[in-house]
């Protein structure tokens, strides 16, 4: 297990991938279990990469040429298939940590297990890899490489080799959809890299606002997105949506100032949940269950027919009475001066005084000046 | 005993070589980054391309959506490509209009802090094109297709409409129940009690329709009167009542 190191899960060079197993992958340190349960194995022409299901940037990988030879072990009734795993003892250590999650362990084996299957392949692409040795041509490669990394011109030329990769490497993984989804992980951070290396250079990915914006909103992305193949058609369908759109919604609800119009709903909510497109009705209907499901935002429609979600917290109740707290304090005030003193939209604010009104809280003074609102005496000093 | 670098000519020759090293330098980085816009292009038009024709494929695999989705948000690729088609075109069904709506939103949010969330057509239509990406698919978006687009929204509630103007369109993004203007050109008048639209434009670098709304929108709520008497000289005057007030106890 001390010959196993951390790495990112990127390819190096004319690394190839040869087999994958997506989950249920457990590793052991000779015969005991390690903390590397539920994962993912990949297998290259140089190494074995294990990754971590629960965060996908967990990889720990082993070189093939610390091998010695594998052997398979019998998966009786109700267990899963081992596969055990010889290794040499790493040559040079020259007095250095190895920078992996197992510093010492006495055995000179490991075992994979595989809940969910796959070892016989495994076992035969791992057999047909150790006896290929492609990783002794690599230390080749490596060698005659180093060799033109001298002065300004090797520094171009390697800078051209490496360019060249890359555009070798997209126009392959861009070749069909099954070679995209074999590699979309690499093409993730080669994007990556390219954007952020354009981003230092030259500031923006670009000069459109919109682009900006849309790669802001894709990015805040939702994982698992509720569909009607998910959850149905009918009720269910909607309340769940329900539950997702609050969820996704709360954070940039409330930094809009607690009130956002539906459209705008609409509108995140679909760059999240990228090709499952929601209809405009399916988001009415869900919005419309929020309340009955006290969900922390709710529909409000507004007398005008403007549809807006707003958080819960902002009861009407509760912004009358603070409305008409605040028409106490300054003696009397105008929709325009509350709209100032509290930050919002004039007609909002009219809004707010109104609905104080029809409490009893305030009561108006309705002139040629306009409408201002005082402290509604005839209910508090005449009883 | 290493002889010590010294005289004007050595230090000239010095400099000189530095700058050799640095033009080199920046050669070799605009290089680089040429390279890479070119590569960041060819990424973008594959991925445009995937988003439009393998579709379902990608949206059945939920891992792979993700990362995607990842792909598209780095190098700012619109994943909503799907085709006008026949149905589309005659019956307005399919997913093509609804996701014409999602990017007619977009425009508009994203312009919002410049035009108050008031955008005409013809630029809605520009900006929208230009966010959708390739140029292959540019074509197919017309006037009628944005209304027909807009009209899906009107589910949506009023917050989001079309308002005929003359022989073309604006569209609002922001209900007047969320628009700041309002509260802007109040503050504006306050010294004067007054406000006239070029006054208002020129201060606040607003446009005319931006500026001639939130002036109606005052107007219908009964909180500025229109003033045409001093139209011979310039233009209307809208007059705010409630601010009069400490102007009249003066007066």
């Amino acid at each position: 297990m001390d010959r196993f190191e951390w790495c990112d899960g990127s390819f190096q060079s004319s690394e190839k991938l040869l087999f994958k197993i997506q989950s249920g992958v457990k590793l052991y340190d000779g015969d005991n279990v390690t903390n590397f349960v539920n994962g993912g194995l990949t297998l290259t022409n140089y190494r074995i990469l294990w990754q971590s299901e629960v965060s996908s940037r967990e990889y720990i990988s082993l070189q093939l040429q610390l091998v010695v030879f594998i052997e398979k072990e019998s998966s009786g009734w109700g267990r899963s298939g081992k596969i055990v795993v010889h290794l040499i003892e790493p040559s040079s250590r020259k007095g250095q940590t190895n920078k992996g999650p197992v510093q010492h362990s006495p055995f000179s084996f490991v075992k994979f297990t595989f809940k969910n299957g796959g070892e016989i392949d495994f076992y035969t692409q791992l057999n047909s890899a150790i006896e290929k040795r492609e990783w002794e041509q690599k230390l080749l490669l490596g060698k005659s490489e180093r060799k033109l990394r001298t002065g300004i011109v090797g520094i171009e030329r390697q800078i051209q080799e490496k360019q060249k990769e890359t555009d070798k490497s997209i126009s392959a993984a861009f070749k069909d959809l099954s070679k995209l989804m074999d590699m979309a992980k690499d093409m993730v951070s080669l994007s990556k890299t390219i954007a952020q290396k354009i981003q230092d250079q030259k500031g923006e990915i670009s000069e459109d606002e919109t682009i900006r914006f849309k790669s802001y909103l894709l990015s805040l992305g939702v994982s698992d997105p509720v569909t009607k193949d998910t959850h149905g058609t009918g009720d269910d369908y909607h309340k769940e949506l329900a539950k997702e759109l609050a969820n996704l919604m709360e954070k940039p609800i409330e930094e809009a100032g607690g009130i956002m119009p539906l459209s705008d709903i609409y509108c995140r909510v679909n760059r999240a949940r990228g090709l499952e497109l929601l209809s405009p009705e399916d988001l009415v209907n869900a919005c419309k269950v929020m309340e009955i499901l006290k969900l922390p935002v709710k529909l409000h429609i507004f007398d005008s027919g403007v549809m807006v979600l707003k958080l819960s917290s902002q009861d009407d109740s509760i912004l009358a009475q603070s409305a008409s707290v605040l028409v106490e304090e300054k003696e009397s005030l105008t929709s325009d001066e509350l709209s100032r003193i509290l930050g919002t939209s004039v007609v909002l604010a009219k809004e707010r005084l109104l609905s104080a009104e029809k409490s009893g809280f305030i009561c108006r003074d309705d002139s040629v000046e306009g409408l201002r609102f005082y402290k509604n005496r005839f209910l508090k000093e005449m009883s | 005993m290493r002889r010590r670098v010294g005289g004007v000519g050595a230090i000239q020759k010095q400099q000189l070589a530095q700058a050799r090293f640095r033009n080199k330098g920046s050669e070799i980085a605009e290089d680089q980054l040429q390279q890479m816009t070119k590569q960041m292009e060819v990424f973008r038009t594959k991925l445009q391309e995937f988003a439009s024709n393998h579709k379902n494929e990608i949206r059945k695999d939920p891992y792979f959506r993700c990362q995607f989705q990842e792909m598209c948000a780095t190098v700012g690729v619109d994943p909503l490509a799907s085709s006008k088609g026949f149905w589309a075109k005659m019956l307005g069904v399919g997913d093509f209009y609804y996701e014409l709506g999602v990017q007619i939103i977009e425009v508009c949010i994203a312009t919002s802090h410049q035009n108050g969330g008031i955008i005409g057509l013809d630029e809605l239509r520009e900006k929208v094109m230009k966010s959708r990406g390739s140029k292959k698919r540019q074509e197919d978006i017309t006037q009628d297709d944005l209304l027909r687009a807009i009209d899906k929204l009107s589910v949506l509630g009023k917050g989001f409409r079309l308002i005929p103007a003359g022989n073309h369109y604006l569209v609002q993004s922001v209900p007047a129940e969320l628009n700041m203007d309002h509260t802007t050109i109040l503050q504006q008048a306050e010294g004067t009690g007054f406000i006239s639209l070029m006054a208002l434009r020129r201060t606040q670098k607003w446009g005319e329709e931006r500026a001639q709304n939130a002036l109606e929108d005052l107007v219908k709520e009964g909180m500025a009167w229109v003033d045409d008497q001093a139209k011979d000289e310039g233009e209307r005057l809208y007059w705010f009542p409630g601010l009069l007030q400490d102007k009249l106890v003066s007066w």
